[in-house]
């Protein structure tokens, strides 16, 4: 069958959850897509998320409503969410589940066979729906069922196993295609599209142990970034309180276990002590990650009250019915055991705060447009939705949520937008020209650095300076180092020269763009002078940290005045370094009040 | 426990290319996995012999055994590699890729077979589309599990490279796609479908090529008992046959 050449093209980059949607969408709409993934987007990292996601189904009984769901991810968020924005992913989201569920989405039903609710973070009303404890794998593979249905129609052509190197802008500046190599025969092509949208998760990998995927690597955010798209926000990176500790990755215990009833504790004078319920009455285990994250790291290294003087806690199931526990934790209780070799119903699990999601990423309006026409940005890699601080399955909620926008938003481009000209050939021969020509350089790279030793240096850094604790003096110091790493870039040398499947190269380009993007998170949180959410700054005196007269740490309180703003931070081509400024947003619908989960909420 | 692990690993540069076996001492630290130990190599690419080597190439993404990258025979047996624990597995340890697939290179295979197999067996709900039509059916609730456990098919293909009928010497699609055409008829909506599946089974490569060596419950990582599902489908497969002849 001829291809119909009217027909829109849309290229899509990441098919998790939100790509797949937007996909969907742009299908349904008469489009045509591209779609390129790291991988069989049925591997996408959108799986890993465990416990739920969020929407008002307001079937416990509990008179939950869209309001208040929309008032907690703003509270959650510090107040620094889009309002409209948010408002408009709460109320779509207890339509996602219903079309989730026609799709075929094994949810957990109670024995009525309606879609049960769970308790999550942040939220004192059950919210949360939850397909036993892989609710993340279930929505991708529903998607990913669904796409390959337009793939068998045609709609569809996947590039799987193709790194987004860099789009390619016409001579009016508009996007109208990209750059992809084949990570298998290494072949780098050029790609005309009407719109493209990224989709491409989050910059985990940017700290190393971390949560994400090994693919996370915030690589294709950070090439936009230099051709000019603009960053918000990136200093917001929520540690997510239970993830087991480990060499290769931080894996994630669920929130979901803290929503059924676990409880977070150390030994304090020989006794047990639940600290989260003591500091926390109102909300207790249940306390937003950003607060739940900073609890235990006190506790651990400021009081020195870890398991064995480690940096651990126990994160307690034991004291649950093993039944209740294996239908609504089957999955992630087996990853422990399978992991750590001791059962989690009869024994605590040993937890640590680790690196998890990103709320920064690419700016966009809210039509998931970024700053460069043609370009658009959906899902983790957005900065929308979630302000200074996520709540726990909103993540699933904004990556579909945002793909259903994004992708219709795409086809509108497509057929209405102010597109400019046409790539020509010889245009997209000398967008291809450059990325090869880069490419064949990194091969011949012969200096005494390993890509994956800086990697590794990059992420101790991070962790080092711009994780749960920060300071200015720390920040500095990082931007000097991440710096010396840029140098060290160059210096490396590869160990493999050949033409197939060359990780080994393709792994030095992403580590460029992940330092350069690391810079954006250092600088970001440099130049906010507050704490908010996940970034939580302590205060200098006489250039040390300062204590109080209990010796507890000052930290800075959170400065609405100058910093109810959003970052935006924009590439300087010359020195490489970010550029910091400050964009006004709404937040008209809820006044901004103090953030404390000591208490209950009050509106 | 020794401070160095070993690994022998069979590795190939191409698709066309011989395959032929290095080995790699790893330092030991408790927990460490298969997956952590080829990223050491990857630090490191050296041999026992003090040769310096391109890394050894494989693909893994989630490292929880959840998305069903990282699978190659490890001593012997088809698993997910960010699992296998070095203290539980005997060293010195053997990888090699799933050779039921192409190789690309090293560890790394080409399984694009079992996505085309889930076209076949038309493993989607024929929705409307993504707009908002009404509510879902209320399902059992039992029955939600049983598609739960099902639905956690990672398509990593681990029984497709024990099982004796998967090859050169079969069109066999192989257990996991096979069983996925069961997950979509048990959905509300998905069954209304349900006999294009099972047509789509009888065909050449379905399930009449199953020669129930009971290999894939064996290795499956998910404990999914493809089985139990595959005898279940035979039945339906041959009820539907008999529908089609005596057309009720």
């Amino acid at each position: 069958m001829a291809k119909d050449m009217s027909k829109k093209k849309i290229a899509i980059v990441g098919g998790g959850i939100s790509g797949l949607l937007a996909t969907i969408k742009v299908c349904e709409l008469g489009g045509e897509v591209d779609l390129f993934s790291y991988c069989p987007v049925k591997r996408s990292h959108s799986l890993c998320a465990q416990g739920g996601i969020n929407a008002c189904m307001d079937t416990k009984g509990e008179h939950d409503s869209i309001y208040e769901h929309f008032d907690d991810t703003v509270y959650g968020g510090d107040f620094l969410a889009d309002q409209i924005a948010v408002k408009g992913m709460v109320e779509a989201a207890p339509k996602l589940i219903k079309m989730f569920d026609r799709m075929g989405v094994p949810f957990t039903r109670t024995s009525e066979g309606v879609l049960d609710l769970r308790n999550f973070g942040g939220q004192k009303h059950k919210r949360t729906c939850f397909a036993g404890s892989t609710t993340g794998q279930q929505i991708l593979y529903a998607l990913d069922e669904q796409v390959r249905r337009w793939e068998v129609k045609g709609s569809v052509t996947k590039y799987e196993f193709w790194e987004f190197v860099r789009i390619i802008k016409n001579k009016e500046g508009v996007c109208r295609g990209l750059v992809a190599q084949n990570m298998n025969t290494m072949e780098i092509r050029a790609f005309k599209a009407d719109t493209v949208i990224l989709a491409t998760g989050g910059p985990g990998q940017v700290f190393g142990r971390c949560t994400a995927s090994t693919i996370c690597n915030g690589s294709a955010v950070s090439a936009v970034y230099q051709q000019g798209a603009e960053i918000a926000n990136p200093e917001f990176i929520q540690i997510h309180p239970t993830a087991i500790p480990g060499s290769d990755k931080n894996r994630l215990m669920s929130e979901a276990c803290r929503g059924e009833g676990g409880r977070v504790w150390v030994y304090k004078d020989g006794k047990p002590w639940y600290f989260l319920e003591e500091m926390y009455p109102a909300y207790g285990n249940l306390v937003p990650r950003d607060v739940a994250s900073r609890a235990i790291y006190k506790v651990c290294v400021h009081m020195g009250l870890g398991i064995n003087k480690e940096n651990r806690v126990y994160l307690d199931l034991s004291h649950i019915d093993s039944g209740y526990l294996e239908r609504k934790l089957g999955g992630i209780l087996e990853m422990y055991s399978e992991f750590v070799g001791q059962d989690p119903r009869k024994v605590p699990m040993e937890i640590f705060p680790s690196v998890h999601y990103s709320m920064g990423g690419i700016w966009v309006d809210r039509k998931h447009n970024t700053n460069i026409p043609g370009l658009m940005a959906s899902g983790e890699c957005d900065y929308q939705y979630h302000g200074a601080n996520r709540l726990g399955a909103n993540s699933l909620l904004s990556a579909a949520y945002s793909g259903t926008v994004s992708g219709p938003e795409a086809m509108n481009w497509a057929k209405t937008g102010n597109k400019g000209s046409e790539l020509t050939d010889a245009e997209l021969e000398a967008a291809r020209r450059e990325v090869q020509n880069e490419y064949d350089k990194i091969l011949t790279m012969n200096g005494s650095e390993n890509a994956h030793k800086l990697h590794h240096e990059m992420g101790d850094l991070m962790y080092k300076y711009v994780a749960i604790e920060r300071d200015n003096n720390g920040l500095d110091a990082c931007l000097v180092e991440l710096k010396k790493l840029l140098q060290r870039w160059d210096n490396i040398g590869i160990t493999d020269h050949s033409p197939v499947a060359n990780q080994e190269a393709m792994f030095v380009r992403q580590l460029r763009n992940m330092i350069l993007y690391a810079m954006t998170i250092t600088k970001g949180a440099r130049m906010r002078d507050e704490s908010r959410g996940a970034h939580a700054k302590i205060v200098l005196e006489n250039g040390k940290q300062k204590h109080d007269a209990d010796g507890e740490l000052v930290f800075m309180g959170r400065d609405d005045k100058n910093f109810m703003r959003t970052t935006i931070v924009t590439y300087d081509p010359k020195t490489e370094e970010p550029i910091i400024s400050y964009r006004e947003f709404d937040h008209s619908l809820i006044k901004p009040r103090a953030r404390n989960y000591a208490v209950a909420k009050k509106e | 426990m020794a401070d160095k692990v070993r690994f022998i690993i069979e590795r190939q540069d191409g698709p066309n290319d011989k395959p032929y076996t290095q080995e790699f001492d790893v330092d030991y630290r408790p927990g460490l996995n298969v997956v952590a130990a080829l990223m050491e190599i990857q630090k490191n690419p050296v041999t026992v012999d003090g040769k310096r080597v391109p890394p050894v190439t494989w693909e893994c993404n989630c490292l929880e055994k959840v998305c069903g990258a990282c699978m190659m025979v490890i001593n012997g047996r088809a698993r997910q590699a960010c699992c296998a624990l070095v203290d539980e597995i005997q060293q010195p340890i053997h990888l090699a890729p799933a050779r039921t697939f192409p190789v690309i290179r090293d560890l790394l295979i080409d399984r694009s077979v079992m996505f085309e197999s889930l076209k076949k067996i038309q493993g989607w709900v024929e929705l409307d589309g993504s707009w908002e039509v009404k509510d879902a059916p209320i399902q059992n609730p039992y029955t939600a599990q049983t598609a739960y456990e099902i639905s956690h098919c990672m398509t990593c293909g681990c029984c497709l490279e024990a099982c004796p009928n998967v090859g050169p010497q079969s069109d066999f699609i192989g257990p996991a796609p096979t069983v996925q055409a069961y997950l979509f008829n048990l959905h509300p909506l998905g069954k209304f479908d349900a006999p294009k599946r099972l047509n789509a089974l009888m065909e050449k490569g379905g399930i009449t090529s199953c020669g129930n060596s009971q290999n894939c419950v064996e290795v499956c990582p998910k404990s999914i008992k493809l089985t139990t599902y595959l005898a279940q489908l035979n039945r339906d497969v041959n009820l539907q046959a008999l529908k089609n002849i005596f057309n009720f």
